[in-house]
């Protein structure tokens, strides 16, 4: 509609016009939500089912070592690259900006705590999801289109305990593991730059480090990287899982598996960190 | 309510006004009545789209009707868990349209899993036999058994969800549009296996769903036959070469050249990879 078209409007009409276009705002934000919140009642009775099936016999060890090795060994090294240049330019960045206020004894300290805290779970988060998440969602959505999850099923064999619980129980149990290589290797590098390249003396290095660095900051870290772990599991186990149609489909499933995980884990850390925050804060424990 | 079939049940499956619609108003069964009888080969056929699959669905539990009884050796089954359906399906070997093999093991790990899952009284060794000797029943050749899926032709992969369909020593054996892609010597093959194996089982049920009337006529003891989710025909295949229902008539027609009598009582099928007989 043109603005000479609006204005040779009625009052009444273009009252019409803005209750419509209101009504079908609302609407969209009404099935948004609504869709939401229906998408996260199924990933919650998803994620509940398999975990519970975990432990209902027969138990699946063999699968969970099997899928173990998977999502840890076979990560390993992207996570130690990752870790050591995450290590690297985060050192370089802060030591540059440490330096103006001269307090370049700092670097350590605030590299690990970022490292520990935050950048370790959420980038192992991140890069595991990619590739052990994707790798799942695409697994589980060929099965499901080739007929295998049905046979499964005939057999008599629950698909649910038998494929996914052992990942979502695997994933869980890695992924700690994974973030804490990650913040190690990560403190290698703030270590070796800070040390070889900024003459940073070793020794107040280690000891500032170890002074402001607590060991709860690691158990924060390591349990984001769990909690990180078991969401992007369930996320795109269930969309491999509830596969539909050929090809494409198992694309679209892992697809949407990956990009779901990886943004729920940006948006979970931030309120996993102030929950974590409000529980020091309650608990007396805050670091401060 | 427990899982167990009652074994002296007149027909190894029973469906009473079967009804089933997925979203309250279309219905893809609309009252199917059929009786499955023990120790013979029933063959469901229709047209794409007549609820076949459906039907075979609701079989094994995979679905429940919206309306209706479904008895598998004369237990109902639309009442049963999650647990005690599992139970019922042991009773079932199923061979799927393109086989349906786990693509991470080979021809003899696939036989032996259901074997691992449910026959844990078994030794590994037990299982390993077991597992051979239902591949040389499917009719594999012993040099194939280490191969994984991707590395077989279509008529081993057969082959081979046939003999992981035996393993469990079922009553009842479904195929699942089992000729359906093939080329006509492997659909012959694969008829002569059906007939064979079910020979060689002396007293299981073989329910076979598929749309290729010339095979369904070469194997059947009976025939059923859907239309718009029910049953249009049931009976012999004499009884379809008879009858004088138009849409039977033009199915016939097109799917079964003239010189091509029904099954009655042949045993050639089932010997070698060769055509048994010229279909021409």
């Amino acid at each position: 509609m043109t603005r000479q078209e609006w204005r040779a409007l009625s009052y009444g009409e273009k009252r019409e016009h803005f209750n419509e276009a209101f009504n079908r705002f609302f609407k969209w934000i009404l099935s948004g939500f609504v869709g939401f919140i229906m998408a996260t009642g199924e990933l919650v009775r998803f994620g509940h089912s398999s975990v519970k099936l975990a432990f209902t016999r027969p138990f699946r060890w063999d699968q969970i070592v099997s899928h173990m090795e998977f999502v840890g060994n076979k990560s390993i090294v992207i996570i130690c690259l990752s870790g050591l240049f995450t290590g690297l330019a985060l050192a370089t960045q802060i030591y540059l900006g440490f330096k103006i206020v001269n307090m370049t004894s700092m670097v350590g300290p605030t590299v690990g705590l970022g490292v520990l805290r935050e950048l370790g779970p959420v980038l192992t988060g991140l890069i595991v999801s990619a590739r052990a998440g994707g790798a799942m969602a695409a697994r589980l959505g060929t099965m499901r289109v080739t007929e295998q999850i049905d046979a499964l099923e005939v057999m008599g064999v629950d698909p649910i305990q038998y494929l996914v619980s052992p990942r979502i129980i695997a994933t869980v149990l890695v992924m700690p593991l994974l973030t804490a290589v990650f913040d190690f290797v990560a403190m290698i590098g703030c270590y070796l730059i800070c040390v070889y390249l900024f003459d940073i003396d070793q020794a107040s290095f280690v000891a500032r480090t170890t002074e402001w660095l607590e060991p709860f900051h690691l158990w924060e870290g390591l349990f984001k990287g769990a909690l990180f772990g078991l969401f992007f599991a369930v996320i795109c186990t269930m969309r491999g899982y509830n596969t539909k149609g050929g090809a494409e489909g198992v694309g679209n499933s892992t697809n949407e598996g990956v990009v779901t995980s990886m943004v729920m884990i940006i948006v979970l850390d931030f309120f996993l960190t102030n929950l974590i925050n409000a529980f020091y804060n309650i608990t007396g424990n805050m670091f401060s | 309510m427990s899982g167990e079939a009652k074994p002296d049940a007149q027909y190894a499956v029973e469906l009473k006004d079967v009804k089933k619609s997925f979203d309250g108003k279309d219905f893809v069964l609309n009252g199917i009545d059929l009786q499955i009888p023990k120790g013979m080969i029933t063959v469901v056929i229709g047209y794409s789209g007549t609820g076949k699959s459906v039907l075979l669905k609701h079989i094994l539990g995979l679905l429940k009707p919206t309306s209706g009884s479904i008895k598998v050796s004369g237990k109902e089954i639309t009442e049963l868990n999650d647990q005690e359906l599992a139970k019922i399906r042991q009773h079932y070997g199923m061979l799927f349209q393109y086989a349906a093999l786990f693509d991470d093991m080979t021809a003899i790990e696939n036989v032996i899993f259901p074997l691992r899952e449910h026959r844990r009284d078994l030794s590994k060794g037990e299982m390993l036999k077991v597992a051979k000797d239902r591949l040389k029943d499917a009719g594999l050749d012993p040099k194939h058994f280490n191969k994984m899926p991707a590395e077989m032709s279509g008529g081993m992969r057969k082959r081979v969800g046939l003999a992981r369909a035996l393993a469990l020593d079922p009553e009842i054996l479904i195929y699942d549009e089992p000729t359906t892609g093939l080329d006509p010597v492997l659909t012959e093959m694969v008829d002569n296996l059906i007939v064979s194996t079910h020979n060689l089982r002396k007293g299981s049920t073989s329910i076979v769903v598929s749309h290729d009337l010339y095979a369904a006529f070469r194997i059947a003891d009976h025939v059923a036959m859907l239309d718009n989710g029910r049953v249009l025909l049931y009976g012999t295949p004499d009884d379809f070469l008879k009858s004088d229902i138009d849409l039977v008539k033009r199915f016939v027609s097109k799917g079964v050249r003239k010189e091509l009598q029904p099954k009655g009582g042949e045993s050639d099928a089932g010997e070698t990879e060769e055509p048994a007989r010229s279909t021409e």
